[in-house]
């Protein structure tokens, strides 16, 4: 398969049913894409393919022959994106760290200003254990808005005071 | 002071995790290294009569015959095989284990590994069990004198099911073989657990056993006693083939597999004046421990010291037992056996308070536990005992008693629980941990050496947090050795909320240790002129801290953490989903010491319990999980998450480190008797989760069977 990842032209002698999740960690190297349940429920592999976030694992090779695909390790090329990881590590949005990359990258089509509903659309197939979404909400709700106002990060956390909460 | 403590600094472990840099066990592999798989036994119960094994070259295989050391999995009791060897005692049991170089190759193995037995009859029900792990006994006063004083005497029984941990990074290891020795990697959350029980199995001495955490995709207890057997699987195939043996489930194997949250029962007798004021609690809990005794005891442990709430009663019976089962074995996870317990104290409460015409909220402040009062364990409580704070401060913020009045009789319904939570290893648990932390002296601050896991909860940056403060240097001067067995000295388990409490304190002394060594010096100058240096403590339970483990009385812990919940939901009439629509978590945590993780907790833990509530079911066919995917058990998604308000309050404990309690397990014990009793308010009747929409359909619409006669 030929496919340009994370910007660079690869050229890759996989078998065409391999799934696309192994063909990033096996035959490129990228680690950061994640397996949590391999059959597309929780969306830990998510990567884009052609700008559209989809489950690696239930991609086969030949399909995303001639694609343009983008792992968690091509995101910060973007300056969206770098503002995106930034946030989660600010506000709270990574944990244990394993559904981070599928979350950054599902949330990287969202446009500047996106609005709570639409932020949850676009993680619904991404399960998260640890955070119970909230500051995940609210770490894509900074990082479409990167501004420094929105990175502070004790701005939302304060012991005993009122605080701005997603809804 | 305080610079670090208090504040949300940048979390040590973000950047590698948000950039996928960050090293998890399946990112990781060794030249050579080949690939493991387990077969297992597919049936609840029997003896193996034949093994059928027709594999062509290229496959080691491995049974109990290649154990060198001892065939258990050493944890508590000596009980449970690493492998089968002629009983199996649950589906899924370990019998034989595969490996080879070529991944794909131990798919589908059916065809050429199998095996025939002579069945047994399995026991699925906990009390037609007549194999008991643990029965444990609290008294407290005279339970007929507390009845004589009731007015009314009121009871119910309770259910909680099974519960997956479900991380999202599946349990693996990958075991490296030595001359004599032997190193495995893996996600786990107690490198020495691990440690002891590959010592015991390999039949080494402790210094050639060596254990390494990798990156790890959450636990929540699940990763506290199974990664030592996955660990003794890939070391014994490692040592049988020479060569790095990677073992990595997929979600199928690990749900089907390994442990789950214990499933209880839970009935109450309680004696309550007309007034309100309870008088006797006579309280039994049955738990299913599954096939082996795992972890079972403890948990019933934590489990019978909370079962009768934060409530004072002078006259109380506790009666507990574990109980085995045909089912996989059941084990740790968040909370430990207190969210079944406190499920049914809080549940029990609504009905008693309807039972009597009172407030729910009138009725708990009349009995909630306050500073001076004693525990069932007749443990007297410090002046940080908080349970009427938080309960005052989660009804003040959800507008509860207006929204109770206005939404009688509609499809929307609000309820509360309290609860609370004990911080540390249980009665003399920690004085026989005796657990250990040490601090070195470095060119620029200091690196922590312990051996407590980061598994999402923010351990390192914590710890951190703590060693800057207590040493006078910047947080960034701070830095945290990764836990490898050779390296760090054993700190305990990480688990029972006793990260931050237990450990942090240690490092918080030897920080104030080393500073005091350093005398006027900054640990650059003192680095410069003396070199390096390493500072140790060790556990010492504070003063008058006293336990009877024969009478099950004392003090059960150091400090307890204090919550209150409030979930507000909407019942659609016609397909019975429950959607919760607003949650106000109150926590009284002594310290918060970073304010953001600590929300981070209260958040996770309370979605979790709304989960256990509502939707999470293992359903048990045969003794084997039939809903063992993703598509079928069910956890909260990003569409699910409710809002949710979290207010953390602070009552110092005074020998925590900068005051501060357990946080981790707490917050899953409040949301599913809040849902239940908002559900009650409904008018829907259940006592039993998950409330399902089938459960909930077929939930009586109008009160109580529970038995109400004249006491004496």
């Amino acid at each position: 398969m030929i496919a340009i990842i994370n910007g660079k032209r690869r050229k890759l002698d996989v078998h065409p049913m391999k799934r696309l999740l192994d063909v990033l960690r096996e035959d490129c190297g990228l680690t950061g894409t994640k397996e949590g349940c391999g059959e597309g429920e929780c969306g830990a592999c998510t990567v884009l393919v052609d700008g559209v976030a989809v489950d690696s694992c239930l991609v086969p090779a030949a399909q995303a022959d001639g694609c343009a695909i983008v792992t968690i390790e091509g995101v910060a090329r973007a300056r969206s994106g770098r503002a995106l990881q930034d946030a989660f590590v600010k506000l709270g949005g990574a944990q244990c760290g394993i559904c981070t990359p599928g979350m950054i990258v599902a949330a990287l089509p969202l446009k500047a200003g996106a609005s709570l509903d639409e932020i949850k659309t676009a993680l619904a197939g991404n399960l998260c254990r640890c955070t119970g979404y909230l500051s995940i909400f609210r770490s894509v709700q900074a990082g479409l808005r990167p501004s420094r106002e929105a990175l502070r990060p004790t701005r939302k956390t304060r012991v005993k005071g009122k605080r701005a909460n997603a809804r | 002071m305080g610079r670090a403590v208090g504040a949300n600094v940048r979390r040590k472990d973000g950047d590698a995790k948000v950039t996928g840099a960050a090293k998890y066990i399946d990112d990781i592999s060794f030249p050579g290294m080949i690939f493991g798989a387990t077969i297992r036994s597919t049936i609840p119960h029997g003896e193996i009569a034949a093994r059928h094994v027709k594999l062509p070259g290229g496959f080691v295989v491995a049974d109990y015959h290649d154990i060198p050391g001892k065939n258990y999995v050493a944890l508590i009791d000596p009980d449970q095989p690493c492998l089968a060897e002629h009983i199996v005692r649950h589906v899924a049991e370990p019998i034989l284990l595969v490996g080879h170089a070529d991944r794909p190759r131990l798919i589908g193995l059916e065809q050429q590994v199998s095996f025939e037995y002579l069945e047994r009859a399995p026991i699925y029900d906990p009390e037609a069990s007549d194999t008991c792990f643990k029965r444990i006994s609290i008294d407290k006063g005279d339970l007929d004198r507390g009845f004589a004083e009731a007015d009314v005497v009121f009871e119910g029984e309770y259910r909680t099911g099974h519960q997956e941990q479900l991380y999202i990074e599946t349990n693996g290891v990958i075991a490296v073989p030595g001359d004599e020795q032997m190193t495995v990697y893996g996600s786990l959350q107690c490198p020495y657990y691990v440690h002891k029980a590959l010592v015991v199995l390999l039949g080494l001495p402790p210094g050639r056993v060596r254990v390494v955490q990798t990156e790890t995709g959450g636990g929540f207890g699940g990763k506290e006693e199974y990664p030592s057997m996955l660990a003794c699987h890939a070391a014994i195939l490692a040592r049988k083939a020479g060569r790095p043996v990677k073992m990595i489930y997929d979600r199928v194997e690990d749900l089907l597999a390994t442990t789950k949250r214990h499933p209880s029962i839970i009935r109450h007798r309680t004696g309550v004046t007309r007034g309100g004021r309870i008088t006797a609690m006579d309280v039994e809990v049955v738990m299913d421990g599954g096939a082996y005794a795992t972890l079972s005891a403890v948990v019933l442990s934590r489990g019978v010291i909370h079962a009768s709430g934060p409530y004072r009663c002078d006259h109380i019976r506790i009666r507990g037992r574990a109980m085995l089962t045909h089912t996989p074995p059941n084990g740790a996870f968040r909370g430990f056996g207190a969210p079944q317990t406190q499920f049914g104290i809080e549940a029990h409460m609504d009905r008693l308070a309807d039972e009597i015409g009172i407030d729910p909220v009138k009725l708990r402040e009349l009995n909630a536990l306050k500073p001076g009062d004693t525990t069932a364990t007749g443990q007297t409580l410090g002046k940080d005992a908080s349970a009427l704070p938080v309960l005052r401060e989660a009804v003040r913020r959800s507008g509860f008693r207006e929204k109770r009045r206005k939404w009688r009789g509609t499809t929307r319904g609000i309820g509360l629980s309290l609860f609370f939570h004990g911080s540390g290893f249980t009665g003399g648990g920690e004085v026989k941990l005796a657990s250990k932390a040490s601090l070195e002296l470095t060119a620029r601050g200091a690196r922590i050496l312990v051996a407590s896991t980061e598994i999402g909860q923010g351990t390192r940056t914590m710890h951190a947090q703590i060693v800057a403060d207590a040493l006078g240097v910047p947080f960034d001067d701070i830095d945290v050795h990764e836990v490898d067995t050779d390296f760090v000295p054993d700190s305990g388990p990480t688990v029972a909320s006793r990260t931050c409490t237990i450990v942090g304190k240690l490092l918080e002394r030897c920080a104030r240790d080393m500073r005091k060594r350093l005398g006027r010096l900054s640990p650059a100058d003192y680095f410069k002129k003396h070199g390096s240096f390493t500072v140790t403590s060790q556990y010492e339970p504070p003063p008058n801290l006293l336990w009877d483990d024969e009478g099950y009385k004392g003090d059960a812990y150091g400090s307890y953490a204090w919550g209150c919940n409030v979930v507000e939901l909407e019942v659609d009439p016609a397909t019975f989903e429950v959607r919760p629509i607003n949650v106000t978590a109150v926590a009284e945590i002594g310290k918060a010491i970073h304010p953001m993780m600590a929300e981070g907790q209260i958040e996770g833990g309370t979605a979790q319990g709304l989960g256990y509530a509502l939707i999470e079911e293992v359903v048990m066919r045969d003794g084997r999980m039939a809903n063992a995917q993703l598509t079928n058990y069910i956890i909260p998604t990003p569409l699910d998450a409710a809002p949710m308000k979290v207010v953390m309050l602070e009552r110092p404990y005074a020998y925590g480190p900068f005051g501060a309690k357990g946080v981790g397990e707490m917050p899953i014990d409040g949301p599913a008797p809040a849902v239940i009793n908002a559900l009650r308010h409904c008018g829907y009747d259940v006592r039993s989760i998950p409330a399902t929409p089938e459960r909930l359909m077929n939930a009586p619409r109008q009160k109580a069977e529970g038995k109400r006669q004249k006491a004496g």
